[in-house]
């Protein structure tokens, strides 16, 4: 007799495990130091709520934990913290008009580097043989410099 | 155009010191509030004074000052003067959300130091205050008739602020309640 | 014994030394325009005296601390009379008006040393750069005496100080800042060199060989003290990190990559004549960049854990001295940069000084990013819109892409010949070494017990790749017979620390794990295959101080590795402010950190665990960097006496 009960009782305690994820999500550490890594401490000179100890920035970790257990994606959490706080709260910024400057500036400044340099520098040989007719007093300056190097 | 390469630096430069100076009259840590011109956040809660519930439904309705003070801190201190003369001269319903405080503690507070408030919401734990953004304590938001937030003032409040940004806003906010016939 | 005149002689001498600063401006700039020695000669002897006087100064105030005489302001605000000596001392320069006085100091001595050796040197150099330094150390000093008077007394005279702040009684203290002020001060003489080189309206190759041991030497310290900033952040701070982007941070790291830029670029225009105007622009930049660090951090303008000082009111000060400095030099380069060309030649790209100067065009790209991240908020703000904030995910993201390029142009730079590089040689002899570079990489991530990536393993395989290269590049060398000058083999150490250096950031960015644990007394938590347990709880009692103290047992498979006391103290000073101060074993290719968290109740503590790969390779590699710009400096022909240069190519009249 007990064998018939196995098998049922066995289907409703997988039932239950896998109903439980779905009941209330697990809180990965992982994820959630991540997470409290990238919100700024508003109350702290320039700290993440992860590494702060002011009453605000635990506050503020409870909420996240409260939102993960939810199930909460990542950009809904940020999206709930820029709700409240703003932009500032999040150490990335957002990549949106008034960032663009920001985010594409390095890249923007590269290619002008790029472009001077290539107005700059020359990559033929014979360049070497324009070099070598030099004002004979300036060589005798240069030979007379290398000596002393 | 070689003449405007070599000057490049010499512009940058004073770009930037223009801009330094300019930032010496800002302050770093003044946060915009995203709320402003938004509806402001739900909440239910029970008053300070008597236990009842209330929530935003009781604000909704007339131009009110949302003043945020606790009993701990310093600063309300400062500008709770201000707020009484406020509240005595009648030009707004001022309420108030005592954060993060206990209630023995925030009764006995405003018994020493006079309650201007028609009433003040509980928000033992900061909730409420997380949904309004606040981060330090004080901090007043003005909410017009509708329940939207139509200004968040940061830090206590000081006689300019008052009678030059607050008072004309409070007239103004008056005035969109009332249509003129 | 306590002289109740200290106070006043330190204030007088900083008066005198107002005097001497405005003495040498005059004399070096009337004898340069009159070409009269003899007055230049009374502005070296004066830039000694002004050293002697400042010193006196200095020692006055740390007498002032040692002995504890509280009527002075600045001693009741730092210091304590149970404060340990060290940190007595130490405190002279904790706070805002003591250290600008170090900065006099510094700016004093290299100013002085300046004077002695310039001795035997053109005129023009000599006065050029004395009226120059004379000119900063003037409104340096006048802005002290004006706004920040380390000497200010107050009777009668407290008594008890204020104590140092807690979190800067750390070794870290005592050396740190001296080590940064002697490298910010030290790029004054690069630029002095360049305001020189532009007023002359020219340049030579005996002035550039002059000015790189000046700027190596700047450079070295600068990179220790960052160096040293970094490993006092991570021991004292109880998180773990190492570097976090912060505004006052990124005030020192920009100096330092444009004067790795510099150096660069001074190796370019000595050897091949080219970059001239570029490296004057870099000098001037160098400085220019130290004094904007000096505002940022003391002007309350930006967000800091660092800030010295918010006060608008010294920050306007400090700026209007940023804006001529650097206005008046800038603006002469824009009149005159135009005539300081060195070059015999066009600049071939496919060259090393081609290479170089894709190096330059990195690091200050770089810069500009780093400047860039720093002030957006502030623009944003004043342009009257919500500001966003700009943490270290934006700097990351935008530093790495740029600066891991140029540690692999390194690797190939030590193939690349001057005027002509062989594309074909320079891939030969990276090919060769990318399969043991890859190698290298994999065994780092296995040592660090991360999960494989494939960019991880790159990131990893340019360090190793870097530190192949140098080690090949000595090899080769060695094995042809050649001779190795010091500064030859500077340049080698310099880049394999750079190497090493990038493989411990790589390591540690990556793989580093951390974790919350509540721990009581006797209990175990795991963490990167080692157990960690709680063994006793305890409390003692230091001499301003008092602290929660938990000893821990740290075991891999049973064996106990490490036994680390994390401690929470209650400075008497601060009594609503514990600090942590967390306990670190320390090795080769890991540290095992812990800090303690919150007490829990019922002797239970949370208790924060990291377990950190390679991190120490991170300030091995900055230390070996410093070292080799060290030996760098030394090479002998920077200090040969130069040869008299014929009496056509110059017109200035020998002291």
């Amino acid at each position: 007799m007990t064998n018939r009960l196995i098998a049922p009782m066995l289907l409703i305690l997988a039932a239950l495990l896998t109903a439980v994820p779905a009941m209330s999500a697990e809180v990965d550490p992982e994820r959630m130091r991540n997470l409290e890594k990238e919100l700024r401490c508003l109350v702290c000179q320039n700290q993440s709520i992860a590494d702060s100890h002011a009453d605000l920035a635990a506050d503020l970790r409870k909420e996240l934990e409260r939102l993960m257990r939810e199930g909460k994606t990542d950009d809904e959490i940020r999206a709930w913290m820029v709700e409240r706080y703003g932009d500032f709260v999040l150490y990335r910024p957002p990549f949106k008009p008034m960032t663009w400057a920001l985010w594409l500036g390095p890249f923007v400044l590269l290619g002008l580097g790029a472009i001077i340099i290539y107005r700059v520098t020359t990559t033929s040989r014979k360049s070497d043989s324009e070099a070598a007719a030099v004002d004979p007093e300036k060589l005798k300056a240069a030979l007379g410099r290398g000596k002393d190097a | 155009m070689n003449k405007l390469i070599w000057s490049l630096p010499f512009l940058l430069i004073v770009a930037l010191i223009l801009l330094l100076g300019r930032g010496l009259e800002l302050d770093p840590r003044e946060v915009d509030s995203p709320l402003i011109n938004k509806p402001a956040p739900r909440f239910e809660s029970t008053t300070l004074q008597t236990g009842e519930p209330t929530s935003l439904d009781d604000i909704l309705g007339e131009v009110t000052l949302l003043n945020v003070w606790a009993s701990w801190c310093v600063a309300c201190r400062q500008e709770h003067p201000l707020i009484n003369q406020l509240a005595r001269s009648g030009v707004v319903r001022i309420v108030g959300l005592n954060y993060k405080d206990e209630r023995v503690n925030g009764l006995r507070w405003l018994e020493q130091h006079g309650d201007p408030y028609a009433w003040s919401v509980v928000d033992g734990d900061g909730r409420i205050g997380i949904d309004y953004g606040v981060y330090g304590v004080p901090e007043t938001f003005v909410i017009d008739a509708k329940g939207q937030i139509r200004a968040k003032r940061i830090g206590p409040v000081t006689p300019d602020y008052i009678s030059g940004e607050l008072i004309p806003l409070i007239q103004q906010l008056k005035q969109e309640n009332t249509p003129s016939s | 014994m306590l002289t109740p005149g200290m106070g006043a002689t330190g204030h007088l001498a900083l008066a005198f030394a107002l005097i001497l600063t405005a003495t040498q401006t005059l004399s070096a700039g009337v004898g340069l325009w009159r070409k009269n020695a003899a007055l230049v000669n009374l502005a070296s002897q004066t830039a000694v005296a002004l050293f002697i006087v400042i010193a006196c100064a200095f020692a006055v105030l740390v007498a002032a601390f040692v002995q504890s005489d509280f009527s002075i302001l600045y001693v009741a605000n730092n210091s304590n009379t149970q404060l340990p000596l060290a940190y007595r001392v130490a405190a002279t320069w904790g706070g805002h008006e003591g250290s600008l006085l170090l900065w006099a100091l510094m700016l004093a001595g290299w100013n002085g040393a300046v004077a002695l050796t310039l001795r035997s040197r053109a005129l023009d150099v000599s006065a050029g750069v004395l009226a120059t330094l004379g000119a900063i150390g003037f409104g340096f000093l006048l802005f002290m005496l004006g706004t920040s008077n380390p000497f200010e007394r107050h009777f009668p005279a407290q008594m008890e100080g204020r104590d140092l702040n807690p979190l800067l009684q750390d070794p870290g203290l005592i050396f740190h800042p001296p080590m940064l002020y002697m490298g910010y001060v030290g790029f004054s003489v690069a630029f002095a060199f360049a305001v020189t080189a532009l007023l002359q309206g020219r340049m030579d190759a005996a002035w550039i060989r002059w000015v790189r041991p000046w700027t190596n030497a700047a450079w070295v310290f600068l990179t220790f003290g960052i160096a040293l900033g970094s490993w006092w952040a991570y021991n004292e701070l109880g998180w773990g990190g190492w570097w976090f982007w912060d505004p006052v941070e990124n005030a020192s790291f920009m100096p330092w990559l444009i004067g790795t830029a510099l150096i660069h670029s001074l190796a370019v225009t000595e050897k091949r004549g080219h970059l001239a105007s570029w490296t004057i622009l870099l000098a001037i930049a160098a400085f220019s960049l130290s004094l904007l660090g000096t505002f940022l951090v003391r002007s309350g303008v930006l967000v800091s854990v660092h800030a010295f000082a918010s006060d608008p009111s010294r920050g306007v000060f400090i700026l209007a001295f940023l804006a001529a400095t650097v206005g008046i030099s800038l603006l002469l380069f824009a009149l005159r940069g135009h005539k300081v060309q060195m070059a015999t030649g066009p600049l071939n790209f496919l060259s090393k000084e081609g290479f170089l100067l894709v190096n330059n065009l990195l690091l200050t790209v770089a810069a500009a990013s780093v400047l860039l991240g720093t002030l957006y908020p502030l623009i944003v703000d004043a342009m009257g819109l919500a500001k966003p904030s700009v943490g270290p995910p934006w700097f990351n993201a935008s530093f790495v892409p740029v600066m891991l390029p140029a540690v692999v142009l390194c690797a190939a730079g030590f193939s690349a010949n001057w005027r002509h590089a062989s594309l074909r040689d320079i891939g030969k002899d990276l090919l060769r070494l990318l399969p043991a570079a890859l190698a290298a990489g994999g065994g780092v991530i296995l040592l660090s017990r991360g999960t494989f990536t494939v960019p991880w393993l790159l990131g990893l395989s340019c360090g190793a790749l870097l530190i192949l290269a140098t080690f090949w590049s000595l090899f080769s060398h060695w094995r042809k017979g050649l001779s190795m000058q010091r500064g030859w083999l500077g340049m080698h150490l310099a880049h394999l620390g750079l190497g090493i250096f990038t493989i411990g950031v790589g390591a540690v960015s990556i793989a580093d794990t951390e974790r919350d644990i509540p721990l009581g007394p006797g209990e175990t938590a795991t963490l990167a295959g080692h157990e960690w347990t709680l063994v006793r709880l305890g409390h003692l009692e230091g001499p301003n101080y008092v602290a929660d103290q938990a000893t821990l047992e740290v075991r891999r498979e049973g064996r106990l590795i490490a036994t680390l006391k994390p401690e929470k103290r209650l400075y008497h000073s601060q009594p609503n402010n514990p600090m942590a101060e967390s306990a670190v074993d320390v090795g080769l290719v890991r540290d095992l950190y812990v800090s303690l968290g919150e007490p829990l109740g019922a002797g239970r503590w949370s208790l924060r665990v990291y377990y950190k790969p390679f991190i120490r390779w991170i300030w091995a590699g900055a230390v070996l960097m410093g070292l080799g710009g060290l030996l760098a400096l030394s090479d002998k022909r920077y200090y040969r006496r130069p040869r008299p240069v014929p009496a056509a190519n110059t017109e200035s009249v020998t002291a």
